[in-house]
């Protein structure tokens, strides 16, 4: 479905991605995972265009993305939910949601969504009115993934979703991550908290300073002695 | 009693023209932060084409408008590719900079096409006097004033309740998320130069009948004035422009009508000096939070 090869991304002089190949297959669940810095998010922003690399292709269902303008990728089925959620806060929690469904006309469509997406963030529906600054993390959390889904992607992007959450929270979320993975979307996940990304991943990556170092199964590499030593403090 | 009604009337006049010259201020500020100082030679423009409309064609005045509108907002469109596009990521100063120069550019090629005597600009409006009580009200005052309301209040419904108008707030909000979303970010800041462009120009064309005057240099205070205003109610925020304007409007009226003439102007830009002072974020403004 999504096909990364030999990406290679600079920020002016400092080479942040240094020749990434990885994949992404329909239906699954795939994790990047890497400590602060690694280039996990870099990752995600090039592939949703608002980088742009300077070498490699990104194929998305056969057809080249990273050619084209960053805001008719959304159009392609790929939506992200960036790091720190960058929900509109000024808008209310409604027009957040509606803003997802930017590039539909199909209003019939776009109400059942939003009555889904009320199903699986009831919190979402009670608070609709509310001027989404004035939600808590948690639920911003689920305000940016819920603006994500009003897109009807194919392929989800999500970079840190459980970053500055409670516990119970961030169970909460992955809970929901599997929700909308077994409703059919295929799911490229960024975590540092490895653990419990590689728990509901079928596949992972694992990424240090720019390139790959590992990558399997995501139960093979809970076992692996080197991620349990690097990334899951054992 | 009277003198006062009469005067708040002047004020609300004088305001409803600000406001909407204030209006393209912080719109254009509040989707790319930059003043964009040639807007009130947007303004100038708009009362010259005005004014040709309706002296050299004898358009009806809905046509005068309407072309006036049309032509500005196209100029605005084509100012900000030609002009602020290329240096949508250079430090904000060099476009300030590049902003000042466009508006000595537009104010000299006025002076060079228009040549710099003033043109008197004709009753555009029916002319007919009002008396409501002992106050005495011009036509032209009441239609400046709702004109420029039913225009705020149509751009208002706009930004709140069209998929276009909560585009434009989401990229001025945050330009990635909107891309993510699949906002076409280039095509939503022209649409408000548009917008900014055509209310300013409607600024122009009123301005120019209150006043009786068309000349080159005729953008230059009421365009200061307006960011005033801009300011003043916080700049970035629409109903925050409307508002200064008015404020403006009226400040000025009152001194000139009960301080002193010559001290009005000096008045209204102290009011610059005192928000900046102890309120710089404007009256409707937010404190800017920290984004964690």
């Amino acid at each position: 479905m999504l096909k990364v090869k030999d990406l290679n991304v600079h920020y002016g002089k400092i080479h942040a991605i240094k020749g990434v190949s990885f994949e992404v297959n329909e239906g699954e669940i795939v994790t990047l995972i890497g400590a602060n810095g690694a280039g996990k998010t870099t990752i995600l922003q090039t592939i949703s265009g608002l980088l742009k690399p300077t070498e490699g292709v990104i194929t998305f269902n056969g057809e080249n993305v990273n050619k084209m303008p960053a805001h008719q990728i959304p159009v392609m089925g790929i939506a992200h939910v960036p790091e720190g959620r960058r929900i509109f806060a000024d808008m209310t929690v409604y027009e957040n949601l509606i803003m997802g469904a930017y590039i539909r006309n199909d209003k019939e469509q776009i109400d059942e969504d939003m009555e889904k997406i009320f199903l699986n963030f009831p919190r979402l529906k009670e608070r609709i009115k509310q001027i989404a600054g004035t939600l808590s993390g948690g639920e911003q959390q689920m305000l940016a993934m819920g603006r994500a889904l009003m897109t009807r992607p194919k392929l989800i992007l999500l970079d840190e979703p459980s970053m500055g959450l409670a516990p119970l929270l961030v169970d909460e979320i992955f809970n929901m991550i599997q929700t909308v993975n077994d409703a059919g979307t295929t799911v490229l996940l960024v975590e540092q908290n490895a653990n419990k990304a590689l728990h509901i991943a079928n596949r992972a990556y694992v990424l240090e300073t720019g390139l790959i170092k590992l990558s399997g199964s995501a139960r093979d590499l809970l076992v692996n002695p080197e991620v349990q030593q690097a990334y899951l403090g054992g | 009693m009277n003198l006062f009604l009469q005067q708040v009337i002047n004020g609300l006049n004088v305001g409803s023209i600000y406001a909407l010259i204030a209006i393209g201020y912080t719109m254009v500020y509040g989707i790319i932060k930059l003043i964009n100082f040639a807007h009130g030679e947007i303004m100038m423009f708009g009362a010259y084409f005005a004014f040709i409309a309706a002296t050299s064609f004898q358009m009806p005045v809905w046509a005068v408008l309407l072309l006036s509108m049309t032509i500005m907002a196209i100029i605005g469109v084509a100012i900000e590719f030609v002009a602020y596009r290329p240096l949508r990521n250079a430090p904000r100063l060099s476009a300030l900079i590049t902003a000042i120069g466009v508006s000595l550019f537009l104010q000299n090629l006025a002076l060079i096409i228009f040549k710099p005597e003033p043109k008197v600009m004709p009753k555009i409006f029916p002319e007919m006097i009002i008396k409501i009580g002992s106050i005495e009200i011009s036509s032209t005052t009441l239609i400046t004033i709702g004109l420029s309301l039913v225009f705020m209040v149509l751009l208002d419904l706009y930004i709140r309740k069209t998929k276009q108008g909560r585009a434009m707030r989401a990229v001025s909000e945050d330009k990635d998320a909107a891309i993510l979303m699949g906002v076409n970010v280039n095509r939503t800041i022209s649409l408000t130069f548009a917008l900014g462009s055509a209310l300013g120009a409607l600024g122009g064309v009123l301005y120019s009948v209150a006043y009786i005057q068309v000349y080159p240099t005729m953008g230059v205070m009421p365009g200061l004035k307006a960011f005033i205003a801009a300011v003043l109610g916080g700049i970035g925020i629409v109903p925050g422009a409307m508002l200064g304007g008015f404020i403006i409007g009226m400040v000025e009226t009152l001194t000139k009508a009960y301080l002193s003439t010559t001290w009005a102007d000096a008045i209204v830009f102290g009011i610059l000096i005192i928000v900046l002072l102890f309120k710089p974020t404007g009256i409707l403004g937010k404190n800017t939070r920290e984004k964690v």
